[in-house]
């Protein structure tokens, strides 16, 4: 063996025990788990082959539905929302104002709480009674009602609120970042131009900031997939099952209502947009590097 | 006397070594973790020591954390001595697997088929076997109501028909008071659901229903009438009730700021705490009528397969303990649920307990609770459905289709 071949072979040896892990991790994982949602598992996985059956049943389920529907208009709000406040905080942070330090530190804090402990916070300052709703109607604003967190209609926009709140510090952070890396010079010359500067952050500091932008959506949107503990911590899927989303649902037929068929079935649907959303992403690369 | 101390240490440590080595040593899981409760599991572990055993304590708060280990444990071939799950069909597939050890010595000996009210055998007896030693059992939907709250409205006697409650929650109401105090999370609604169908429904549409899952009496008109009368009730129930715990809803009515709670024999532990009794601070009704059905639940313990010769007699001894009305005695009286044994001496229990040994002695009126006839799979459909009709302006007559389609499967 010549030193330049196994200088060759050297990298993919620290590659493989990754390799292995991801593949008989995720791909097997994912392949054993479309196996048993064609199968009459309950509490313990079976052999026994149904076909489609739990996905019928699966879309014949209300709060299944219900779910997917409060999932969509929940990751639609929750994004955008991260990614605008996001922006705008680095923006004012990327002005130079006095204590940036402190500033910084305080947005970033909420990401390094658990969505536990953060769910578990706007649950107690969104209880009507309590928190914001009488902490402002003792200021004498005596008709005040903030009632949302039990409120049929938007008791999903309360976990929007308190996951945007928790979000939002490290979208700034990683903007801030994307700001920092911008030449200076690109500002020197729009102001000889005398542009305004929203109009140069709109028009070309954005664009510039692109491949951070994809990253903060990645991260966004992995978060939205996830969407667990938040919920749980805050609503627990109610009031009544107003505010249940797909990931519950999971946990809870896996765990708590012994049907790991019914569980792996929705697993499975709820993988499918996340391989729609790769699947252009990895073509377009693909496209990128042949090029 | 230092020296006396440091020889009566070194016997004791001797001993509890000897007494580790001797007698059979069982590992138990359980989620008896709540003050009363762990004080009720302390008489059973008392009695086991008393007995010759060993008794390693495994509480995990929560039962379905507790119940999610226990099958782990089982499936990963480290299973516990015996562990605790409700009358219920919540241990079914485990026994499907062959992973329980019967216990058919001790059923026999103590002629379970006599003494055990018949919904309690239905579930721990499969195909000839029984699979679970019971310990206890819960009556899930009393009436318990507040004396004071009842003078202020001017409310003279019990209810004994649901036109009657309907009609006493209107004098509550009318008198500024909360009605209903109920707590607004599933599990409750499917209770307060379960107390209408056996009252306004019966006996034989409620067992219909929830254990022979009969499509054509969901879609009956009583069936109706017993959903609509359920979301009747939602008129009586204050706006903060979404999400509220059972025991800040009983404070509600301990307090004499609400009439009526429906709820489980658990909640008299609260009443008692605060310091009320029943009969004088507080009522229990244990249904609306004379033979209205007794909806029953409580807890087993079971015992997972096993070859190792000292567990199994770890496993026997503790499932003869269990068994002894003396110890279902001290641990129910507790726990605030009564003993499994139809033969077990009640005569030093509360008013509220010896009514409900009366009336489980009866065979016509106790009957399971929906999670001893339903997978809880089928209970946990019902139950979405339930919370969402309880919750919304769905029409009643697509909760009925609704109902229907869940427990179809």
């Amino acid at each position: 063996m010549t030193i330049r071949s196994r200088s060759r072979v050297t990298p993919y040896a620290a590659l493989l025990p990754m390799a292995v892990v991801a593949s008989l991790g995720y791909l097997g994982a994912g392949l054993w788990t479309f196996y048993i949602s064609l199968t009459g598992s309950r509490t313990f996985p079976s052999g026994h082959f149904i076909g489609l059956a739990q996905y019928h049943r699966l879309f014949d389920n209300e709060r299944w539905m219900l779910s997917l529907h409060n999932l969509a208009a929940y990751g639609a709000l929750f994004v955008l929302a991260s990614l605008a406040i996001g922006f705008l905080l680095a923006v004012f942070i990327d002005q130079h104002v006095k204590g940036e330090g402190v500033f910084r530190t305080i947005f970033l804090y909420p990401y390094a709480m658990s969505f536990v402990a953060t769910g578990l916070v706007w649950q107690w300052l969104l209880t009507p009674g309590d928190g914001l709703d009488g902490a402002i109607r003792a200021l004498g604003f005596e008709h005040f009602r903030l009632d949302w967190i039990v409120s049929q209609d938007h008791a999903i926009y309360t976990v929007v609120i308190a996951t945007v709140w928790q979000a939002s510090g490290l979208v700034m952070a990683l903007m801030l970042a994307g700001l920092r890396g911008v030449d200076p010079e690109i500002w020197k010359a729009a102001r000889l131009d005398g542009i305004p500067a929203w109009r140069v952050y709109a028009q070309i500091i954005l664009p510039m900031l692109w491949p951070t932008v994809a990253t903060v959506l990645l991260l966004l949107a992995t978060a939205v997939a996830k969407l667990y503990d938040a919920v749980v911590a805050m609503t627990q899927g109610g009031p009544g099952i107003a505010s249940e989303v797909p990931a519950k649902f999971i946990m809870d037929h896996l765990f708590l209502r012994s049907n790991v068929g019914l569980a792996s079935a929705g697993a499975i649907v709820l993988l499918v947009p996340v391989l729609a959303l790769l699947a252009p992403y990895a073509y377009a690369r693909s496209r990128k590097e042949a090029a | 006397m230092y020296g006396t101390r440091r020889w009566l240490l070194g016997a004791w440590l001797c001993a509890s070594a000897v007494a580790a080595h001797a007698g059979p040593r069982a590992e138990v899981i359980h989620w008896w973790t709540s003050g009363g409760e762990s004080a009720a599991v302390k008489q059973v572990e008392q009695a086991y020591r008393a007995a010759g055993g060993t008794w390693v304590d495994s509480a995990i708060a929560g039962g379905d954390q507790s119940r999610a280990v226990t099958i782990n444990r089982i499936i990963g071939g480290n299973p516990p001595t015996a562990a605790q799950f409700n009358t219920s069909k919540q241990f079914l597939d485990i026994i499907e697997e062959d992973l329980l050890n019967p216990v058919d010595d001790i059923a026999r000996r103590d002629h379970w088929d006599q003494v055990l009210p018949a919904p309690i055998i239905d579930v721990i007896k499969v195909r000839g076997h029984w699979y679970a030693v019971p310990m206890n059992i819960h009556m899930q939907t009393w009436i318990w109501y507040s004396k004071s709250a009842f003078a202020k409205a001017g409310i003279a006697r019990e209810p004994a028909s649901m036109d009657e409650l309907f009609a006493d929650l209107d004098k509550l109401k009318a008198a500024g008071l909360i009605p209903l105090a109920h707590g607004g999370q599933a599990w409750q609604e499917i209770l307060l659901f379960s107390m209408v169908l056996s009252n306004v429904g019966g006996r034989d549409l409620y067992l219909k229903v929830i254990r022979d899952r009969d499509q054509g009496a969901i879609r009956s008109d009583s069936f109706r009438k017993v959903l609509v009368a359920y979301k009747r009730l939602q008129a009586y129930v204050d706006p903060a009730s979404p999400g509220r715990n059972w025991n800040d809803a009983t404070a509600l009515v301990i307090s004499g700021k609400a009439g009526v709670q429906i709820m489980g024999d658990w909640a008299k532990g609260e009443f008692i705490a605060a310091g009320q009794s029943p009969g004088r601070q507080f009522g229990c009704l244990p249904g609306l009528g004379a033979d209205s059905p007794y909806l029953i639940q409580g807890d087993v313990f079971v015992f997972p397969k096993t070859d190792d010769p000292a567990a199994l007699r770890a496993q026997k001894l503790l499932a003869d303990v269990v068994d002894r009305s003396a110890v279902q005695l001290a641990f129910n009286k507790l726990k605030g649920s009564i003993p499994v044994r139809l033969d077990a001496d009640d005569s030093r229990f509360d008013a509220c307990a010896r009514k409900g040994m009366a009336i489980l002695r009866d065979p016509q009126r106790p009957v399971g609770v929906a999670e001893v006839y339903l997978t809880p799979d089928q209970n946990g459909a019902l139950q979405d459905v339930l919370t969402a009709f309880w919750n919304t302006n769905m029409p009643v007559e697509r909760a009925q289709n609704s109902i229907a389609s869940a427990l179809r499967y």
